[in-house]
């Protein structure tokens, strides 16, 4: 990384403009752990009080973080399972069959995947609490797993479309049949973009709110978004401490999934725009 | 195997690419389906392996009537122009993937892989991925994975389109090699005439949907029925040329050459002079001059714009002194000269 003296000014520039991120980044760390006396930004003495949501109950008639972990974890995963099961199958159909009304799918998909979903909250509103399923976490599962197809199917037809159709010939002279083809030959080539697609529904289930809090607005059912929205609502004396250390603990998951999973999250950007 | 397609017709939708084609490949014969882009090569190869249902025709495998018989079930050996290998197998599972489809016990599929890696010559390179071999390695390996099912028919398309000029001549004679010593029937789809030429024991040439010509590639060369053949093979190509079938072929202004034997045409014609017989080894006759000169190592490739109009290309030994811009007057090997109605047609 030898930078030659031409593009410091360009660091000096970005330097500028991302020094409130870093500081809002900076005191979100340092909050979680500190109390600062009032009306001073100098973090005084070191304070873990803020982090005893983790042990007990912040007040009684709330559910345990470890309840609402929990439920925002089968949330985010089944979410996730969801849509690379049904993407994976049907982005190949769309890639490789030749079926009735095809340019039809592929155009709904992306009017669908541009759709501002918000707009329909109250009609899902009304279908759940039909079905029996407001305010139940396979509600929200099944909601949030319809909205974030388009999404998928897309980024997964974008891959089969890769594959070269050659493989698949070749497999079918070999004497496989189409789904044995497809499930050996096929799918290992767009492996990749499964991952990809299995993490990044994954954060966004994680990181939903909008669903949660008007589809499942129970205590039971909540997540760790609403869960924070309602620490931040409920009191008269706002303790911004404690919110912040349980947005620390809520986006350390993130934050390790995305160092871990890094390289299979910029495949999306290499296999999904071919699309 | 013998292979025998007949009344073949396909359709695209309103689009008829082919039409009553018939066509026969005897056992252990390997043919070349020739042709320019879109004259429909493919199309032939892909209902002989089954991928697309042919329209209409019928299409046996010895006795066998396959045409209805789904791809799977067909027994044919297909090696594509990138390979198509499966890149996360190794070259080893690769070969062996035909039998793993068919339950074949572990040890059998090893040993049938050993063979096959033996006879393509690449037996230390079996556990390597696609991505780390080389194209002629990898074309070994397909032609492998091609052959081990010892299928009826082995259809080649366009193998050697992917590789470099050194390696297509090593993998030309390797795949006729194999071709020969397994004896089985193949058919090699080519848009290269020199292929074709140098592989096969007969050519199909097809023009638009038709085979417009089924010869050894000897006699394609030397009798061909149309312009449209005569064009096509030869490198460099043969040189046509208007004239007036009279006493004489006249070319115009006092140009003329002598007639070939057994020419009875009279009127309009077009002449087809291959390089090889128009050059001062052949006399005097006709005068031109010399536009471009293409030295090739072991030849030259001279083009002649004549005083009447019109060229021919010549073909020299290497060191000739002709230079560019030199007027010469060389002369027609005149029983080799190949004549076509206006329309194309051999006289």
């Amino acid at each position: 990384m030898t930078g030659t003296p031409r593009i410091w000014p360009i660091v000096l520039i970005l330097a500028i403009f991302s020094t409130p991120l870093v500081i809002m980044y900076l005191y979100q760390v340092i909050d979680s752990v500190a109390s600062p006396d009032p009306g001073s930004l100098i973090p005084g003495r070191i304070d873990m009080s803020n982090w005893r949501f983790l042990w007990e109950r912040i007040d009684t008639g709330r559910p345990t973080i470890w309840a609402v972990t929990f439920n925002t974890f089968v949330f985010a995963s089944t979410t996730a399972f969801l849509v690379t099961l049904l993407s994976t199958t049907a982005g190949y159909a769309l890639s490789r069959l030749n079926m009735p009304g095809r340019p039809y799918f592929l155009g709904g998909l992306i009017i669908l995947h541009a759709f501002p979903t918000i707009t329909l909250i109250i009609a899902i509103f009304i279908i759940l609490q039909a079905m029996g399923l407001f305010d139940t976490l396979l509600g929200i599962i099944l909601v949030k797993a319809a909205l974030e197809l388009p999404f998928g199917v897309w980024i997964m037809k974008g891959f089969y479309d890769t594959v070269p159709w050659e493989i698949e010939i070749a497999g079918v002279q070999d004497g496989a049949s189409r789904f044995r083809v497809w499930w050996e030959l096929v799918i290992p080539q767009v492996k990749p973009g499964l991952a990809a697609l299995l993490i990044i529904s994954f954060l966004s289930g994680w990181s939903e709110f909008v669903l949660p809090l008007v589809l499942a607005p129970g205590s039971s059912t909540q997540v760790l978004s609403t869960f924070m929205n309602a620490v931040i609502q409920d009191d008269a004396t706002a303790d911004f401490g404690l919110f912040k250390a349980i947005g620390m603990y809520y986006s350390i998951p993130v934050i390790v999934i995305y160092l871990i999973f890094q390289k299979q999250l910029m495949n999306i950007y290499g296999g999904g725009t071919k699309g | 195997m013998e292979l025998r397609l007949t009344k073949f017709t396909k359709a695209f939708g309103p689009v008829t690419v082919i039409e009553n084609m018939d066509l026969t490949v005897g056992s252990g014969e390997m043919l070349a389906l020739l042709g320019p882009s879109g004259c429909g090569k493919s199309t032939t190869l892909f209902a002989i392996c089954g991928i697309h249902k042919m329209t209409s025709g019928k299409l046996h495998f010895g006795d066998r009537d396959v045409t209805a018989v789904p791809a799977q079930q067909r027994s044919v050996g297909v090696v594509f122009q990138n390979y198509a290998l499966y890149p996360h197998m190794t070259a080893e599972q690769n070969i062996g993937f035909p039998l793993k489809v068919m339950r074949h016990p572990k040890a059998e599929i090893a040993a049938e892989v050993r063979r096959l890696a033996d006879l393509v010559q690449i037996g230390e390179l079996l556990d390597r991925r696609p991505a780390q071999l080389s194209g002629g390695q990898q074309q070994r390996v397909a032609l492998a994975r091609a052959m081990i099912r010892k299928p009826d028919v082995l259809l080649l398309d366009e193998p050697l389109a992917n590789l470099d000029a050194k390696l297509r001549l090593e993998m030309r004679a390797e795949i006729r090699r194999i071709q020969r010593e397994t004896g089985i029937t193949a058919i090699l789809v080519t848009h290269d005439q020199v292929e074709a030429m140098s592989m096969c024991d007969r050519i199909a040439l097809m023009k638009d949907g038709e085979i417009v010509q089924l010869d050894t590639p000897k006699q394609m060369y030397a009798n061909p029925q149309s312009q449209f053949v005569a064009g096509f093979l030869g490198n460099p190509p043969i040189s046509f040329l208007p004239a007036q079938a009279e006493e004489q072929l006249v070319i115009g202004r006092g140009q003329a050459i002598k007639r070939p034997d057994g020419l009875e045409a009279r009127g309009e014609v077009v002449l087809g002079i291959r390089p090889e017989y128009f050059g001062p080894q052949h006399g005097t006759g006709l005068s031109g001059e010399v536009i471009f000169v293409e030295p090739q190592g072991r030849e030259e490739l001279v083009d002649v714009r004549l005083e009447t109009g019109g060229m021919l290309r010549a073909i020299l030994p290497a060191g000739d002194p002709v230079r560019l811009g030199d007027r010469v007057n060389w002369g027609v090997s005149s029983r080799n000269i190949l004549a076509f109605s206006t329309d194309g047609d051999r006289l």
